[in-house]
C-alpha cells in the first residue's frame, strides 16, 4: 500500500491563511526578517494555542467550553494570592492551579453528561460563577505577587542545543501539541471525533460516550490552567487577564476548519488557527490599525469561517447537481411535450 | 351528479423511481366518494409512496392524476390540498401545547381586523367536530390533554377543514390501543357516509376486511389487482401480496453437522414491547425473524443488545445467564448488532472507512487488545468494500459499501452472536448477494446469526429456521423454505395454525 500525506478536510485553508499572514509579517515588520521574531510571536501565541487545543477537544466532540477565559483569570489570581512572592510555594501552587483547572473541567463535563444540560449553558454558568467568585475574593484588585520561578514559564527561555535560546512557553506548547496530535491519532481520539459526528453510532458500538465527553472537558480545563500559568508569567497579575479568551479560542478553532457541532477537523489545524489569529493581530498592529478593532476583526472572522464551511459544501453540491440536471432534462423535453 | 358513488380522484399508470430504483411501476387507482378503498401490500410494495404521490409530496415520473375529471399536476402538498386531497400521515403533526382549534387552523388562521379571529376559529372547529359527531372534544382543549385517538380525530378535522373530499390515511391504527381502534372504525364509517373518498393504507388484514369496500393490491411497486372486498378472501389476498417466484440465488443452508451449541437463548424474556419470548440460536445457524412493521422484530434486536433491555425472563449467551442492560455489555459478551438505520446509528458518516471499521474495537475494548495496524485491510477485503482508500469518508460510499463497512466494524471484534436488522435495505443486488454470502460464511465459522428482514424472499432464502412475530410475541416457527403465505399468515395474525 502506498502512503500519501493527507490533511484532514478543512485543514488546507488555515495553512494558506497562516502562510499569507506570516509572509505579510515578514514584509511589514523588520523584526520578522529573522527567526527570533517568529519565536517571539510563537511565545506570545502559546497560551492561545494551548487554549485552542483544549477547546478543540470539546468542540470536536460536539460541545462548547465558554469557561476557559474565566478559568485563566482564576488560575492567575489564585496563584498570585497563594504564592505571594514566596519562591518556596511555587511548585505546590502550580500543581494546585492545574488541579483547579482539572476540577472545573470535571464539573463542566459531569453536569453536561449526567444532568444533560447543554455544554453551552453549563460553561456559560461556570464562566459567571468563576467571574463572580474572583470578584468576591479579590474585590476587583488581585492581591499578592507571583514568584520568579512561576513567571519563568511565561517569560523565561532555556538554552537548547542547535536552536539556541528557546522560550519555555514554546517548548511547553510543542510538547502539548505533539501529545495532542498523537492522542488524536489513537483510538480514544478517533472515538472522540466519532462522538461529535454520530453519538448513537458510538454508543451502539459499545463506546462510553459520556466518559469521552467528560474527558474532553477535563482536558480543556487542564489546558486552560496551563495557559493561565504561561499568561501569568507573560502578562503579570490582573483580574482581566483571561477576559474574552474563550471567544478567541473558539474563533481560533473555527478558523482552523473545525466543524462547530463536532465530528470534523484536526487539532493541529486548530492550533494553526490560533497562531493565525495572533499573527493577524500582530500584523494589524504593525500596520497601525487600532487595537480596539481586534474584537470586531475576530467577529468577522468567526462568521466568515463558519459561512465558508457551510457555504463550501453547498457550492460543491450545486456544482455536482447542475450538469446532471441539464443532461437529464434535455432528453425528457420531447417526451413530455 | 350521477347516482351512485362518483369518482373523486383517479391515478393512472403512475411510475416513480428513487435514485434509479423503481418504486412504483404503473399503478392505477380509482377513489370514489363514499367509499373506503384499501391499498395492501408487503413492506416496500409502494403503498406509502403512492399515498405521497396523491398528496403531492412526491412528483410522479409518469402517469396522470385526475381529480373530478380534471387532470392535475401537483407542485407540492399545497396544490393537492387545494384540489381537495388531504392525508393523515403516520406521524402526528400537531403542536402539543396549542389548542385543538389553533392546530386545525395552523398557518391558515382566519383574520379579522389584523388579529386572529379566535371566535370564528373556535366556531368553525366546533362545527366540523359536530359534523363528524365528535362531541368529546372541545375546540379549546390543549392537544397534549387529549388521548392518542382524540389526537387522530383532530388530525382528521384538520384535514377536513381544507374542504377535503379525498382523505388518505397511512396505517392509521399503528399508534392506537386496541379499544381505540373501534372508535377509529366508527369515525371512518361516518366519513364514508358523508361522501368522503377514503384511501386506507394498511397491512393489517382484519382492518381491511372490516372497513373497506374495495381493495387494491400492490406488489413490488406493481398493480396486482383491484376488486370489491366482498369478492376476496384473506387467502386470495395473501396470494396476491406474496405471489412471486423465488428466482433469486441464496447460499446453501446449514446442514445438521454445521450446527453447534446454543449460543443465544431467550427464556420467557419480555419488556414493555415484548412478551414471553422463548428462542434459541445455535452456532452455525441463521435464524430468520419475520413480522410486520411494529410487530416487535426490531425490539427483540434492541433488547438482546441492551438498548431497551429485557425486564422479564432471562437471556443466555453460551449457556450462561447474562444481564445485558447496555450495548457495551453486549459487545463485550460477543454480541453484535447491525441496526436497520446504518446512517442514523450504524456509522459515523463524516469519519473515514478505517475509523468506522475500528470503531467498535476502539470504543468497546481496552487498548491492549487492539491490533489496529495489522488487519484493517484484511477486514475490508473480507467484506469486499470498494472505496478509494481507507481514508475515504464513508458518507461518499454507496449504500452497499456502507453496509459492508458496518459488517467490517463488527467482524473486527469477532462476535459470537450477530443480530442483523434489515441487512440489505436500500442496497443494490450485487451488494445484497455479497452480504448474504458473508452472513452464511460467518455462520459456517460458528457465529449464531439472528436475521430480521421485511423482505420475505430474503428471509426465506437465507434462514435455517423462521420465527414469526406478531404483536410483541412469537406467533410461530416455520422450517427452512416455508412459503411466503405461511409467514404472512402468521405475521398478520390471521388464521394462526390454519395455513402452514
Amino acid at each position: 500500500m502506498t502512503w500519501r500525506p493527507r490533511l484532514a478536510e478543512g485543514t488546507a485553508p488555515v495553512l494558506v491563511v497562516l502562510f499569507v499572514l506570516l509572509l505579510g509579517l515578514a514584509i511589514a515588520g523588520p523584526a520578522y526578517a529573522e527567526p527570533s521574531g517568529y519565536l517571539a510571536l510563537l511565545k506570545r501565541a502559546a497560551p492561545l494555542m494551548i487554549l485552542a487545543i483544549g477547546q478543540y477537544f470539546v468542540i470536536v466532540s460536539g460541545g462548547f467550553d465558554l469557561s476557559v477565559g474565566a478559568l485563566v483569570t482564576a488560575g492567575v489570581v489564585i496563584a498570585a494570592r497563594l504564592i505571594n512572592g514566596s519562591e518556596s510555594a511555587t511548585a505546590r501552587v502550580i500543581l494546585l492551579v492545574l488541579g483547579f483547572g482539572l476540577l472545573v473541567g470535571l464539573v463542566n463535563g459531569l453536569v453536561t453528561t449526567k444532568l444533560l444540560v447543554p455544554s453551552f449553558i453549563v460553561t456559560l454558568g461556570m464562566l459567571l460563577v468563576l467571574d463572580g467568585a474572583i470578584f468576591l475574593w479579590t474585590g476587583g484588585a488581585p492581591r499578592g505577587a507571583l514568584s520568579a520561578g512561576f513567571r519563568m514559564f511565561g517569560r523565561g527561555a532555556v538554552e537548547v542545543p542547535v536552536l539556541g535560546e528557546v522560550p519555555w512557553s514554546v517548548l511547553i506548547l510543542l510538547a502539548i501539541l505533539v501529545a495532542a496530535a498523537l492522542f488524536m491519532r489513537g483510538g480514544t481520539g478517533r472515538a472522540l471525533v466519532a462522538v461529535g459526528d454520530n453519538e448513537a453510532a458510538v454508543r451502539l458500538s459499545g463506546g462510553q460516550v459520556d466518559r469521552l465527553r467528560l474527558l474532553a472537558f477535563v482536558l480543556s480545563g487542564l489546558l486552560a490552567a496551563v495557559a493561565a500559568i504561561l499568561l501569568g508569567g507573560f502578562a503579570g497579575v490582573s483580574a482581566q487577564v483571561g477576559d474574552g479568551l474563550e471567544f478567541r479560542a473558539i474563533t481560533a478553532v473555527v478558523l482552523g476548519g473545525v466543524l462547530l457541532g463536532g465530528g470534523r477537523g484536526s487539532v493541529v489545524a486548530a492550533a494553526a488557527g490560533a497562531l493565525s489569529l495572533e499573527s493577524l493581530f500582530t500584523l494589524l498592529n504593525l500596520l497601525g490599525v487600532s487595537g480596539a478593532l481586534e474584537s470586531a476583526v475576530q467577529g468577522v472572522i468567526i462568521i466568515a469561517a463558519v459561512a465558508y464551511a457551510s457555504l463550501g459544501s453547498g457550492v460543491r453540491q450545486r456544482l455536482r447537481w447542475w450538469p446532471k440536471q441539464r443532461s437529464s432534462a434535455a432528453p425528457a423535453q420531447p417526451a413530455s411535450s | 351528479m350521477t347516482p351512485g358513488p362518483t369518482t373523486s380522484a383517479r391515478l393512472t399508470g403512475i411510475t416513480k423511481s428513487f435514485l434509479g430504483v423503481p418504486v412504483l411501476r404503473g399503478v392505477d387507482l380509482e377513489l370514489r366518494g363514499g367509499e373506503v378503498h384499501a391499498v395492501m401490500g408487503e413492506n416496500g410494495a409502494g403503498k406509502s409512496t403512492l399515498l405521497k404521490v396523491l398528496a403531492g409530496v412526491h412528483r410522479p415520473d409518469g402517469g396522470t392524476i385526475e381529480v373530478d375529471g380534471a387532470e392535475m399536476s401537483f407542485a407540492g402538498p399545497t396544490d393537492a390540498q387545494r384540489a381537495g386531497i388531504a392525508i393523515i400521515h403516520q406521524e402526528f403533526t400537531l403542536l402539543p401545547h396549542r389548542s385543538v382549534a389553533e392546530n386545525v387552523y395552523l398557518g391558515r388562521e382566519p383574520v379579522r381586523r389584523m388579529q386572529v379571529d379566535r371566535r370564528r376559529m373556535m366556531a368553525d372547529t366546533r362545527e366540523l367536530l359536530d359534523w363528524l359527531g365528535e362531541d368529546g372534544i372541545d375546540p379549546a382543549d390543549t392537544v397534549s390533554s387529549l388521548s392518542v385517538a382524540q389526537r387522530q380525530v383532530v388530525e382528521i378535522v384538520k384535514a377536513l377543514s381544507t374542504d377535503a373530499r379525498v382523505l388518505g390515511m397511512d396505517e392509521p391504527t399503528a399508534a392506537l390501543a386496541d379499544h381505540e381502534v373501534e372508535l377509529l372504525y366508527d369515525l371512518v364509517r361516518r366519513l364514508r357516509e358523508r361522501g368522503i373518498a377514503i384511501l386506507y393504507v394498511s397491512h393489517r388484514m382484519r382492518e381491511v376486511f372490516d372497513l373497506s369496500d374495495r381493495i387494491t393490491v400492490l406488489k413490488d411497486g406493481q398493480f396486482v389487482t383491484c376488486a370489491p372486498t366482498s369478492e376476496l378472501t384473506s387467502e386470495d389476498l395473501v396470494r396476491h401480496m406474496v405471489g412471486r417466484d423465488l428466482g433469486e440465488y441464496y447460499p446453501d443452508r446449514a446442514v445438521p453437522d454445521d450446527l453447534g451449541a446454543v449460543r443465544l437463548a431467550l427464556r420467557g424474556a419480555g419488556n414493555d414491547r415484548l412478551r414471553g419470548l422463548n428462542l434459541e440460536v445455535r452456532a452455525g445457524e441463521i435464524v430468520g425473524l419475520a413480522g410486520l412493521q411494529g410487530s416487535g422484530r426490531s425490539a427483540v434486536a434492541r433488547a438482546v443488545f441492551g438498548v431497551e433491555p429485557f425486564t422479564r425472563g432471562s437471556l443466555e449467551v453460551d449457556g450462561a445467564t447474562r444481564r445485558v442492560t447496555r450495548p457495551r455489555t453486549a459487545v463485550r459478551l460477543g454480541i453484535a448488532l447491525v441496526t436497520e438505520d446504518r446512517k442514523g446509528d450504524g456509522l459515523a458518516l463524516g469519519q473515514s472507512v478505517r475509523d468506522n471499521t475500528l470503531l467498535v474495537r476502539r470504543a468497546a475494548l481496552r487498548g491492549g487488545r487492539s491490533r489496529e495496524k495489522s488487519d484493517v485491510a484484511e477486514l475490508l477485503d473480507l467484506v469486499t468494500v470498494v472505496a478509494r482508500g481507507e481514508h475515504q469518508e464513508v458518507r461518499f460510499l454507496s449504500g452497499g459499501n456502507q453496509q459492508k463497512v458496518v459488517l467490517a466494524k463488527w467482524l473486527a471484534v469477532a462476535p459470537r452472536v450477530l443480530v442483523v436488522d434489515e441487512p440489505t435495505r436500500g442496497i443494490d443486488v450485487g451488494a445484497k448477494r455479497a452480504v448474504h454470502e458473508l452472513l452464511r460464511d460467518l455462520a459456517r465459522r460458528g457465529v449464531a446469526v439472528l436475521m430480521i428482514s421485511s423482505e420475505l424472499p430474503e428471509l426465506i432464502g437465507m434462514s435455517d429456521r423462521i420465527l414469526v412475530m406478531h404483536d410483541g410475541a412469537l406467533a410461530g416457527e416455520l422450517p427452512a423454505g416455508a412459503s411466503e403465505g405461511a409467514v404472512m399468515a402468521l405475521a398478520t395474525g390471521h388464521g394462526i395454525g390454519e395455513v402452514a
